[in-house]
């Protein structure tokens, strides 16, 4: 670790140094106690109050979106295509499998990927100088805003096919994917104690399969819900959906040919002026809020269990 | 998996049952309190493999050729290749994040020569956004990005420096897990959930409550003159804060736990009061961290899209005025992409992209220098 240069202690700092000690017992400290014991006090206040203040309106906004997905959710809309507007009822059942399908192309190529480069990152790389620099450039492109991904995959695949398809929008989501997973996959192996590979490697078992079936396996639950929180991110986003999947007002389950998406599909429902679009997307939202909970829940149970540093 | 136990002096090196899970190195055991004569090796095993390994171990053949040991070694497959191949096959996989990065540069570069090379460096610095006579500057989604960022984070951090501060030092012990879960539920809720709340709820509220409040008590400051649509820069700014506040306290946190307790204890014991403890022991100790969480905050802010984009009224001008709709380099490449005609308008959109992917990437290089300059090594346990 110590040849690891992101790793080591950052230089001293002369004003630290230089400074001498401060000295509570002084003399004017101790005049100055009341003051300082009513600072204390105020400032304390102050943390809860902004606490509070910042908790009871985040949890109104919780408690609202569902209560409006709850209170708009009904069977058609699991069931039924989007209605022509100004008829009633209508669902996303299209939107939602097809959320399902560009989804299912993300994880089948990010996965792969993420947990391929979180091996190298914890098995291989430890104190190396391109450990650091890969995982500095996951840390990075994990804050590349998502709109600049579906331009991109929109000028590398939709501007060569001439058409927005299913497949572009897989391979934007694949690519938001790959940081994600592979820093979890990393701090999961990170977990797994050296005395079990070395047993392995001790017992003849070639390095591959070492990782393979000991470490991977024993970082197992940790690395799944990884997964799973990466894909619940992305299931949400719709930036990068926009120019690629472009969104489908009926059936389509075809990889070469627009697809409607869940996000996509709430974000032209709350811009328009209808009624009945809203409700659908207020209970669009709530489908991938629950989705969302039910990750972050389960890496909460693994997190405490080991550290999970790459997933924030 | 974990359950393989070899027990006895048979391999001293591997003595599992090391409670020690940090990285350092678990050394060897010492084993000195065995006997002069050790017991023989019993070795306990559940996998089959090794069982059958054990099995040629114990029956030595007479005959000069190789062993059984050896054969069955050579069996498995000597590794050497296999494990070049795989070790490559995931080099090749990290390697893959930096030819993303490298990728999406240059398709943006090369998608936006055209207007790269008729406005160079002028596109940033021109506050005209004409497509229909061709003509385009950014200054106007330069100035509505960093405007809704920075007030973004001029409401949100102090806030989040309350509520990290609460957590790490005030709170009890029973509330800490809850809050810390419920900012990190927060932090996954998509853009567009929050987009669709703002259009629901905050801008309405904006448009006939908070807005003439505002433009009646603070008005004489002119920030808030001109008309009130419910939609503008900071029906966007307050979004952008409760998006941006979750990912601040939590990162913040994060940096505050990995101080040691000894600092805040010797602090402490030179009979500091608790707030003059988190002061001197806490945030000057944290400070290079917490620099950095405001600035991942801050490229999160940059580069939001959906939500911002509902609620800011889309208008490419540079309004005085904070109930003023305005524009943001993520938002207009959002509203404008899919209509742009002609190549000019479609390459400016694309550079736009460009300029935005950059700034995003420097901010979050140093972002992340600082954040793990502090809590370098410390694994930052989520509570």
């Amino acid at each position: 670790m110590s040849t690891n240069p992101m790793h080591a202690p950052p230089p001293a700092r002369d004003g630290d140094a230089l400074r001498p000690p401060m000295n509570f017992q002084s003399k004017r400290m101790r005049l100055n106690s009341a003051r300082r014991y009513v600072v204390n006090h105020v400032v304390t206040g102050l943390a809860v109050l902004s606490t509070v203040l910042v908790i009871v309106p985040l949890v109104a906004i919780l408690i609202y979106l569902l209560y409006m997905g709850a209170s708009s959710l009904n069977l058609a809309f699991f069931t039924h295509i989007p209605a022509p507007v100004g008829e009633p009822g209508g669902g996303m059942a299209n939107a939602i499998v097809g959320s399902g399908v560009v989804l299912a192309l993300a994880s089948s190529m990010g996965i792969p990927v993420g947990i391929a480069a979180g091996v190298y990152l914890a098995e291989f790389g430890r104190g190396r100088l391109l450990a650091s620099a890969v995982r500095f450039t996951a840390d990075v492109l994990n804050g590349v805003p998502s709109i600049v991904m579906g331009i991109s995959i929109y000028s590398l695949i939709v501007i060569r096919q001439r058409h927005f398809s299913a497949f572009s929008g897989g391979v934007a989501l694949a690519v938001m994917m790959v940081p994600t997973v592979t820093r979890t996959t990393e701090e999961m192996l990170a977990t797994v104690p050296h005395s079990i590979r070395e047993a392995a490697l001790g017992l003849g078992v070639p390095k591959w399969r070492t990782v393979l079936s000991v470490s991977l396996k024993t970082a197992s639950p940790g690395i799944i819900t990884g997964c799973m929180l990466a894909f619940a991110r992305v299931a949400g986003e719709t930036a990068p959906l926009l120019f690629t999947a472009f969104g489908n007002q009926f059936w389509s389950l075809k990889l070469n040919e627009p697809i409607a998406a869940l996000p996509l599909q709430i974000y032209v429902y709350a811009i328009s002026p209808y009624d009945e679009w809203h409700r659908l997307a207020w209970a669009g939202s709530l489908v991938l809020i629950v989705m969302i909970m039910v990750a972050v829940t389960l890496v909460r149970i693994y997190a405490s269990r080991g550290v999970l540093k790459g997933a924030s | 998996m974990a359950s393989w136990s070899l027990q006895s002096g048979a391999r001293p090196g591997f003595v599992t049952g090391d409670e020690n899970e940090e990285e350092s190195v678990a050394l060897p055991p010492m084993t000195t309190d065995r006997g002069p004569n050790p017991p023989p090796p019993a070795i306990s095993v559940t996998a089959p493999a090794v069982r059958e390994f054990v099995a040629a171990a114990e029956t030595p053949q007479a005959d000069a050729g190789p062993s059984r040991i050896r054969e069955f070694l050579q069996s498995r497959g000597s590794g050497g290749i296999a494990d070049r191949i795989f070790i490559g096959l995931m080099l090749l996989c990290a390697l893959s994040i930096f030819a993303i990065v490298i990728f999406i540069l240059m398709i943006l570069i090369l998608q936006s020569k055209l207007s790269l090379a008729q406005f160079g460096f002028g596109f940033f610095v021109h506050s005209a956004w004409d497509p229909v006579n061709g003509d385009f500057g950014a200054l106007p989604f330069i100035f509505g990005t960093l405007a809704t960022s920075l007030l973004a984070l001029a409401m949100a951090v102090p806030l989040a420096m309350g509520v990290a501060v609460f957590l790490t030092e005030l709170c009890p012990k029973r509330l800490r897990s809850p809050i810390s879960f419920l900012t990190e539920l927060l932090a996954a809720i998509p853009s567009v959930v929050y987009g669709l709340w703002a259009v629901f709820v905050l801008v309405p509220m904006m448009r006939d409550s908070l807005g003439p409040f505002l433009s009646k008590y603070l008005g004489w400051t002119g920030l808030f003159g001109g008309y009130n649509f419910g939609v503008g820069l900071l029906t966007a700014s307050i979004i952008l804060a409760i998006m941006i506040l979750p990912i601040i306290s939590s990162i913040t946190r994060d940096i505050m736990l990995a101080v040691p307790t000894s600092q805040r204890e010797a602090v402490l014991a030179l009979g500091a009061t608790r707030w003059e403890m988190i002061r001197t022991g806490v945030l000057r100790n944290a400070r290079i961290g917490i620099v950095g969480a405001i600035i991942l905050g801050l490229g999160r802010a940059l580069g939001e899209t959906m939500a911002v984009t509902m609620v800011i009224g889309n208008h490419p001008d540079i309004a005085k005025s904070l109930f003023a709709p305005a524009n943001t380099l993520a938002s207009v490449i959002a509203n404008e992409f899919s209509e742009a005609t002609g190549d000019m308008y479609l390459s400016a959109l694309i550079e736009i992209g460009l300029a935005l992917f950059l700034v995003t990437i420097v901010v979050n290089a140093i972002a992340r220098a600082l954040v793990w300059a502090v809590t370098r090594g410390t694994p930052s346990r989520v509570h």
